[in-house]
């Protein structure tokens, strides 16, 4: 084993737990293009294989190891349950995406992981602010998965009610969401309430002003808000050295706060680092960066050509770290679960499937004057204006000809 | 050969290609603009034949983009930028607004801002939220900036050479829906005035000007009403800042009525200000108030009620009765 892969299994946080100088601060980037590492250090619970991480081996995943103490079994089938049915749905809207009955869809394949652990960390009363591609994290919090077509097929801009499930509305424009989960956890500090705030993004979005201001907002007002950061190593077409010369987690530090990057492939891990983070922002320790470093298996949505800009063999690397096989096959290993259950749970999902297509087939268009619905909530008399001379027109044609 | 059929994409991207060719300090940058050649194709195969370092592909971050070209262009370069969506413009808004178009001014005309800002615009192709906008009014509204729109693949062609040879930042709006139409290109042209309105159909009865997408729609509309008897003048105005009031204005005192179309709300559009500019300029030529047909009052609607929202031939067509009965 060489050096390097010894340490591919430290994780290496930096932050203000540590102190300056510490094996975990960032390292100058070198004057290369490419500064990342080849094989990241990272928090891994679970090895590819399925195998459960020697905690006594690693001191650093110690830390975490102890969030996920009380994960029993059944725990574990649950999130490998989550897990399927998230991937069951997602590859029926891809279909449903190349039947015509959706205009667009955003895949999370391969994301399962870094979704179903860091959704099920969260209790009811937390607050999650997605971007447009969290359908698993929906799924752990209870959004029925159908709700979250109808903006895919042009019905609707949003489909569910946010408050419901304390699950925002899907955030298209880059970064805005994660101002939003500050300003939300500031409010919740206000108030003096122990809930947390999640805020989801991807590696192209820390680029943007909109999350530099919400960590600076965060870290001064020490909001109880963890950024999670799915680097899945692509923004469309660029992968993450186009967006930063350091790995991401350690961009936490600059700005006062703790960053770790999670295998984001293992679901046990996704989870206790999860909770970790959460567990700090309710004890009033203010937000923290995690980042979830994982990969995006197809294609960015279903009008993106990967082929123009990956390479096949990446592609093939990254399924070998499957988050959902890993599980599988440390659930057959353990006698965590048998060949029965796994065939129960195709039935389960193919059941989903089904009900996703025929929701989605019978899903009405929305009413035409719905343009001038909800523009305000108050009411306001040009639009009353446009939608009674729209109504009149609409009515020119009834009866006409 | 000086003359090809070409689609509105294809001219886009022999102008770019051209402007990198003919001068070493035009840059491209934006999201996706390199190996994927845009999210569009727009700038297809020019990373591959120029390098990164005059096609650039961006960090994901709009301000930063727009910022950095300003500063690009205080150096002596000429950087095109390419904004995915339009409804991804507005983080750079602050530095467009505040910082590009107010420079030379500011400078007292000592420093020239020779950015263009490429955006596809509008609706029609059926997407989700903040990919089918029309926001150039708010532009338009911004002294310093330049706006204009081509509607078909020759202006296409001319409009973003000139655009890029211009010393003012132009915000160069593409009809996305529009990417895919094939017309003719002259490439040993003389090309019309970057700001010049150009009649595109000649009539008699009534004016309809229009720019970008909609122009398309008033050529159909103007082809439908002659079926009628009705002749119909159709104006593609290219340009929203500034606006040829003269060219609207000759054919305002020759048909007497005016129809201003454009997928932008109408509230405050471009639309708003021709029919104030033209009624104070044709008062007494005009048969009928100018009428405005646009969007409405309201957010882009979902996909599946664009074609209720956008302006099409019965709209337009409407509005031409309606302006005949006066
Ligand atoms: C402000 C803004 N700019 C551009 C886009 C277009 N766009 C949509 S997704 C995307 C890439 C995002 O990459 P990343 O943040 O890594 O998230 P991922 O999609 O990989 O999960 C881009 C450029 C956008 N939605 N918003």
């Amino acid at each position: 084993m060489t050096v390097e892969s010894t340490a591919a299994r430290k994780p290496r946080r930096s932050g203000t737990k540590r102190p300056a100088g510490a094996a975990s601060a960032a390292k100058p980037a070198a004057a290369t293009a490419k500064t990342h590492d080849a094989e990241p250090q990272l928090v891994q619970l679970l090895t590819p294989e399925g195998v459960r991480v020697d905690v006594a081996d690693n001191p650093d995943v110690a830390e975490f190891a102890p969030f996920v103490a009380d994960i029993t079994t059944d725990d574990l089938r649950g999130l490998y349950r989550d897990m399927v049915m998230t991937r069951r749905f997602d590859g029926e809207a891809t279909a449903l995406q190349r039947q015509g009955e959706l205009g667009l869809w955003a895949s999370l394949l391969g994301q399962e992981a870094a979704q179903i652990g860091s959704g099920r960390a969260l209790r009811d009363d937390d607050y999650v602010f997605p971007t447009y591609r969290e359908h698993g994290v929906a799924w752990c919090r209870g959004v029925d998965p159908t709700n979250l077509l109808g903006m895919f097929r042009g019905v609707n801009h949003g489909g569910w009610d946010p408050t419901t499930n304390n699950f925002h509305l899907y955030t298209i424009v880059i970064g805005s969401q994660t101002l939003h989960a500050t300003g939300y956890a500031m409010g919740v500090a206000k108030d003096g309430a122990d809930s947390a705030v999640i805020a989801y993004f991807g590696d192209g979005a820390s680029s943007q002003g909109d999350v530099a201001e919400a960590f600076t907002f965060s870290a001064v007002y020490n909001s109880p808000v963890v950024f999670f950061c799915q680097n899945n190593q692509w923004a469309i077409s660029e992968p993450t050295e186009r967006q930063m010369r350091v790995p991401l987690y350690q961009r936490a530090q600059g700005f006062g706060f703790p960053g770790v990057r999670v295998d984001g492939n293992d679901v046990l891990a996704c989870l206790a680092v999860t909770r970790w983070a959460l567990e700090r922002a309710r004890r009033g320790e203010g937000p923290t960066l995690v980042e979830a470093f994982t990969y995006r298996m197809g294609a960015h949505t279903t009008s993106d050509d990967p082929t123009k800009y990956r390479r096949d063999e990446e592609t093939a690397a990254w399924e070998a770290k499957d988050p959902i096989l890993r599980l599988k096959a440390h659930l057959l290993a353990t006698g965590g679960a048998d060949e029965a259950y796994f065939e129960q749970l195709e039935v389960e999902s193919e059941a989903l499937g089904k009900r996703v297509r025929e929701v989605v087939r019978s899903m009405p268009d929305p009413d035409t004057m719905a343009i001038f619905e909800n523009v305000y909530a108050d009411g306001h008399a040009l639009v009353d204006e446009e939608r009674a001379q729209f109504a009149a027109y609409l009515a020119s044609f009834e009866g006409g000809e | 050969m000086a003359v090809q059929k070409l689609t509105i994409a294809k001219a886009l991207n022999d102008s770019l290609r051209k402007a990198l060719e003919e001068d070493p300090k035009v840059l491209i940058m934006g999201e996706d603009v390199g190996k994927l050649g845009g999210v569009f194709r727009i700038t297809d195969g020019l990373q591959k034949d120029f390098g990164e370092e005059r096609v650039i592909d961006t960090p994901l971050a709009e301000s930063g983009i727009v910022g950095t070209a300003i500063g690009l262009a205080l150096r002596g370069y000429r950087p095109v930028v390419e904004i995915q969506f339009d409804g991804f413009v507005f983080p750079a808004y602050d530095q467009i607004v505040t910082q590009l178009a107010k420079m030379h001014a500011r400078s007292l005309g000592t420093i020239k801002m020779p950015v263009v800002i490429r955006i596809p615009y509008a609706g029609g192709i059926g997407a989700v939220e903040h990919h089918s906008e029309s926001p150039e009014t708010l532009f338009a509204h911004v002294p310093g900036l330049k706006v204009v729109s081509p509607s078909n693949a020759s202006d296409a062609y001319w409009m973003l050479q000139q655009a890029i040879l211009s010393d003012d930042p132009v915000i160069f709006f593409e009809p996305k829906r529009r990417y895919w139409d094939k017309g003719e290109v002259d490439f040993e042209a003389i090309p019309d005035a970057l700001h010049g309105s150009r009649v595109a159909r000649t009539g008699t009865d009534i004016t309809l000007a229009a720019y970008g997408p909609m122009v398309k729609v008033c050529l159909e509309a103007a082809a439908a009403a002659a079926e009628e008897g009705k002749s119909v003048e159709v104006i593609d105005l290219r340009s929203m800042s500034p606006v040829d009031f003269d060219g609207i204005q000759a054919s305002v005192e020759k048909t007497r009525r005016l129809v201003v179309v454009h997928e932008a709300p109408v509230f405050l559009g471009v639309g708003s200000e021709i029919a104030a500019r033209i009624t104070e300029r044709c008062f007494y030529h005009l048969e009928a108030p100018v009428l405005r047909v646009g969007g409405y009052h309201a957010p882009y609607p979902p996909a599946r009620l664009e074609d209720e929202y956008l302006p099409g031939l019965d709209r337009v067509l409407d509005a031409v009765d309606r302006s005949l009965a006066y």
